[in-house]
């Protein structure tokens, strides 16, 4: 399953990359002629109400979800695992502020959070015209509004993160191995790399499976009710919600990216699954 | 054993409360769980010593604050005359090439996400003391003093039985060519076949390499075996200390005596009276107050509830908390046992 997965992934991660050279259309190319066009030889799947290939808006839309899904995740990871292991080993007050701040965030409901974050970057980020951060306006506007997303996704998903790996570090913490390797005088950066991480790596990678889906279903919501990519750039998201308005005519406009969505979704939990196996020396076999 | 009665550790006053707090956000400590309640003791370089007592005694929390895994609360540790517990960092750092520890649960002890190569030569990278392939050298090396083979260094330990684990553990520890061991129950979690082959070992290499063992064990036909001097914890003191056999044929605490009589005889003829004492371990959060031990005592005076008894030495090295002294002119039912038996050991 997990190869069956990864093959999976390959293939819409090379669509992804691979969209303005392979696909057969420019995502935005309209053919009024043809709206609503079934599957056709030129048209692998047919046509939207505004006779845009599908199968080209499918690959661009993949853009989305890919960068969204992995930056954002790249970026919870980056920040979250070495918070949570610092809070974890160390305790204290830091380790104290970070949960009571955590349980905070939790108790607002994440996509409202995410919306909130979401517009607000999305209003600030064009006025930034000087300073270090200009390049977050270019990069905003370079990719129609993505950077926001992420900023917003992250900004909100790290915590999770540190918070699983601080409750992973905690019990790793009393391990007597990492009592040897103190009484072995090891300073606090090799315990934190040597010996934590590598025992937090499983259900990091685990998590990281499902962080990637977690984020291309949040920016698919996103992108759902408006929020996100702006058109007309596809996303997976504004695609099926085009799609609905005319679902009962043409199902084949909401089917075709919620299958991709759910078949990228699938693969990334059992890819996950086998990298864990994999990684765990006691599975190895 | 070759002990020139020079001291390598000296233990003075050796206290470490645990804070007992109450409130969710404002913490205010409500008391004190008192692990280790002024103890002191020394080791000869050389020498084995047995530190014997129930669980909940403190003997662990003992050899971690001398380790400085833990922070004590208040006390001094001279090794080789220096205060442990003084020590800044990086001269801290230095020590421990000198101090090592073997744990108890072999299956905890080692990470087991390193190949066994990389957990012995760990200490050898962070101490600098080898690299490359002098280092991978040297590993091979330790491994086959520990009775293992070259070619084990490129597997993980859960390949390994508990026996196998613990030696690992043992090699780790040696690496650093250390001057004292802290073993903190060793064996206890191993078969008994297995520990008779583990004692050896630690044995031969006490020989071997001059070392000095902090023993800290429940067993005490273990510790009998292994100890040139024995000291006994009850609920975080010292009650009794003294060389191995005077502690077995002569003990002077009630608290020793009831422990020895808990031994078994490897004879199933013999029949010995066992020594049950009366309730449970008080908590370590309000001992008792005077002797700790009163409430249990089978020889318990009224002056023992008000006061708290000194540690004197009684002759040749034999110290005792127990102004009563009920075995001073009788000898304890248990040392009659054993004398009589040649049981236990």
């Amino acid at each position: 399953m997990a190869v069956a997965g990864a093959l999976f992934l390959a293939a819409v991660v090379l669509a992804a990359a691979g969209a303005p050279a392979l696909s057969p259309y420019r995502y935005d190319r309209q053919d009024l002629l043809v709206t609503y066009g079934a599957p056709t030889r030129s048209h692998l799947i047919g046509t939207d109400g505004l006779g845009r290939d599908v199968l080209s808006r499918l690959m661009y839309g993949a853009r989305v979800s890919m960068s969204v899904g992995l930056t954002a995740t790249l970026l919870v990871l980056a920040v979250g695992v070495p918070v949570g292991l610092a809070a974890g080993y160390f305790g204290g007050t830091f380790d104290l502020l970070l949960m009571r701040f955590v349980d905070i965030v939790y108790a607002i409901p994440y996509l409202l959070l995410v919306v909130l974050l979401q517009t607000f970057f999305t209003a600030v980020l064009p006025t930034i015209r000087h300073g270090p951060l200009v390049w977050l306006h270019a990069l905003n506007h370079g990719t129609n509004g993505i950077a926001a997303i992420v900023m917003a996704l992250s900004l909100v998903g790290w915590l999770d993160v540190a918070r699983v790996v601080r409750g992973q570090a905690l019990a790793l913490r009393h391990r007597e191995f990492v009592q040897a390797a103190r009484s072995l005088g090891a300073v606090d950066r090799h315990i934190m790399g040597a010996h934590l991480l590598p025992n937090v790596a499983a259900p990091i990678i685990v998590m990281a499976t499902l962080l990637i889906p977690n984020f291309i279903i949040a920016e698919a919501g996103l992108s759902f009710i408006g929020l996100g990519v702006q058109p007309p750039m596809p996303s997976w998201g504004t695609m099926i919600a085009e799609g609905i308005d005319s679902i009962e005519s043409y199902p084949r406009l909401v089917i075709a990216p919620a299958l991709v969505l759910a078949a990228t979704l699938l693969s990334l939990n059992f890819v996950g699954d086998g990298l864990r196996d994999a990684l765990d020396p006691v599975m190895e076999r | 054993m070759a002990s020139n009665g020079e001291v390598l550790l000296e233990v003075r006053n050796l206290r470490k409360y645990y804070p007992v707090t109450k409130g969710f956000i404002f913490q205010r400590q409500v008391g004190a769980v008192r692990a280790v309640d002024d103890v002191s003791f020394f080791i000869r370089r050389g020498e084995t010593l047995g530190l014997v007592g129930e669980s909940g005694c403190g003997k662990t929390t003992t050899g971690r604050v001398i380790l400085r895994l833990q922070e004590p609360t208040a006390g001094e540790a001279l090794f080789e005359g220096r205060d442990i517990f003084k020590l800044g960092k990086e001269e801290l750092r230095r020590l421990r090439r000198d101090m090592q520890i073997i744990f108890q649960d072999p299956y905890s002890s080692l990470n087991p996400r390193m190949t066994v190569g990389d957990i012995i030569g760990e200490p050898l990278e962070i101490h600098n003391l080898a690299r490359g392939k002098e280092k991978i050298r040297r590993v091979q090396e330790l491994l086959e003093v520990v009775g293992l083979s070259p070619y084990h260094a490129n597997r993980y330990p859960h390949e390994f039985s508990g026996g196998q684990r613990q030696r690992i553990g043992i090699a780790r520890a040696l690496a650093v060519n250390p001057k004292l061991i802290i073993a903190d129950e060793p064996v206890s979690a191993l078969d008994v076949s297995i520990q008779a082959q583990v004692l050896n070992l630690l044995e031969e290499l006490q020989k071997e390499f001059v070392l000095t063992y902090l023993f800290i064990a429940h067993d005490l036909s273990v510790v009998k075996h292994i100890s040139d001097r024995i000291a006994v914890m009850y609920l975080g003191k010292i009650v009794e200390m003294a060389d191995a056999d005077e502690l077995f044929s002569n003990p002077q605490h009630p608290y020793t005596e009831a422990l020895l009589s808990a031994v078994p005889i490897p004879n199933p003829e013999m029949r010995r009276e066992r020594i049950i004492l009366p309730g449970d371990v008080p908590s370590p959060v309000s001992p008792p107050s005077g002797c700790r031990f009163h409430t249990r005592c089978l020889y318990a005076q009224p002056s023992c509830r008000t006061n708290e008894p000194p540690f004197e030495d009684i002759g040749g090295g034999h110290f005792v908390a127990c102004p009563v002294r009920p075995f001073a002119r009788q000898r304890s039912r248990a040392a009659v046992v054993a004398q009589a038996t040649g049981a236990p050991g």
